[in-house]
């Protein structure tokens, strides 16, 4: 009989035990207050902050990931204008080279040119002077030969005109 | 098992307040216990967590997954603090009372508070009130009215019914699983002291039945943390 007084609800006490709802209401309020302000509360703080710096932590990321890759397109495109520009450089490079070339060569095909036809008219022209001293030289012993010959003197003027034109004559003949 | 409690009665005139002070000795070690565990393990705070504030952040992430069953974060999270210090205080009242009994003079000290009906209907209560109060607070006093009419006017009576129900299930559902944890625990205990045999008998028992009680300790926790929400939810959440 004994054991069945545990059974019965509040068996133990006297009557309600109003002391102990009062002391368990106050006790549990007043440790969830404390708790709050001095654990809960804090802990909760942390936690929010720690979803608010892995959310910044994912948004630096990402943007970060956005930045590199327009970095690398821009990189990218410098690099392909850059070689793009390289064989423009050496394409005009070789060009201006050929230019060159073709420039120096053909004024030395020129300076070449004109020193042979330089020299050709210099060759022709101490040939004419040449011919003409030697006609000179003809001239003057011819007259002298036929006036001697003929041991007469003529006027050295009419003759030598004369001699001129024969010689004229037969250098147009030759 | 006869023990008597150590009752003191204060007479303030117009009331007349029976406490047993064994429960409220156990009430305020319980209390301390859990403030005691709690702000120890949020001294040092850090965005990456360490020791003891891992075990107070699965807690809490815990607690923030049952409330997160019953109803949307929006509105559970203002019950948060409160389903955190249920689970923490019911799982240290009933884990109270495991390791020994302290029977002085035929007064028994030392239990689990949950032992005691009476606790365990104060808290039942409380929560029902909490729940009541929420559902006028959070949907409005018509929406709280209706309540006890959906989905049928006729279940207005089994509706009463069942705020009753719902208090006297919540407390004695935790008084009866630690009051008969401690009954037969003080029982394997009496066969141990009774004689040398009783004692070699009764050590496996003891021990099996101590760690049955571990368990049931933070069931009996996690239930009516469980059971709390849920109830909260059927009154402040309009898909209930």
């Amino acid at each position: 009989m004994v054991f069945v007084d545990n059974l019965v609800l509040g068996a133990s006490g006297s009557g309600l035990n109003t002391g102990d709802i009062l002391a368990t209401v106050i006790i549990f309020g007043v440790l969830l207050l404390l708790l709050k302000k001095f654990a809960w509360g804090p802990l909760m703080g942390i936690m929010q902050q720690r979803e608010e710096l892995v959310a910044s932590e994912i948004d630096a990321a990402e943007k970060a990931r956005k930045e590199t890759h327009a970095l690398l397109e821009e990189q990218k495109a410098l690099l392909k204008e850059a070689r793009t520009e390289a064989q423009t450089i050496v394409e005009g490079a070789k060009k201006q080279a050929d230019a060159t070339r073709e420039e120096i060569v053909s004024a030395a095909r020129n300076e070449a040119a004109r020193l042979k036809e330089s020299a050709v008219r210099d060759i022709e022209a101490e040939r004419e002077k040449a011919i003409a001293a030697v006609r000179e030289e003809v001239v003057s012993l011819s007259v002298l030969a036929a006036s001697k010959v003929l041991g007469k003197e003529i006027s050295e003027a009419d003759n030598s005109a004369l001699i001129k034109e024969t010689i004229a004559k037969a250098g147009e003949a030759k | 098992m006869d023990h008597k409690s150590p009752e003191w009665v204060l007479d303030l005139g117009f009331v007349t307040l029976i406490f047993n002070l064994s429960t409220v000795m156990m009430l305020l070690v319980t209390a301390a216990i859990v403030f005691l565990i709690a702000f120890i393990s949020t001294r040092h705070l850090a965005l990456k967590p360490t020791g003891m504030q891992n075990f107070m952040e699965w807690v809490m992430d815990f607690v923030k997954g049952i409330i997160g069953g019953n109803m949307d974060w929006k509105t559970g999270s203002r019950f948060h603090v409160l389903g955190i210090t249920l689970i923490m205080f019911v799982a240290v009242a009933n884990l109270l009372g495991l390791p020994f009994a302290i029977i002085y003079d035929d007064y028994l000290w030392w239990k689990s508070p949950t032992a005691d009906p009476t606790v365990t209907m104060t808290l039942a209560a409380m929560v029902l009130v909490l729940t009541h109060y929420y559902g006028v607070k959070l949907q409005g006093t018509g929406e709280y009215t209706k309540g006890f009419f959906r989905p049928m006017s006729f279940m207005f009576p089994l509706k009463i019914i069942e705020e009753f129900a719902n208090t006297l299930t919540l407390g004695l559902r935790l008084y009866g699983n630690i009051y008969a944890g401690e009954i037969l625990l003080s029982l394997i205990a009496g066969l141990a002291t009774s004689s040398v045999l009783g004692a070699v008998g009764a050590i496996v028992p003891m021990m099996a039945w101590q760690g049955f009680s571990i368990f049931i300790g933070f069931i009996q926790a996690f239930i009516f943390t469980m059971l709390t929400m849920v109830y909260m939810a059927h009154k402040v959440s309009h898909d209930h």
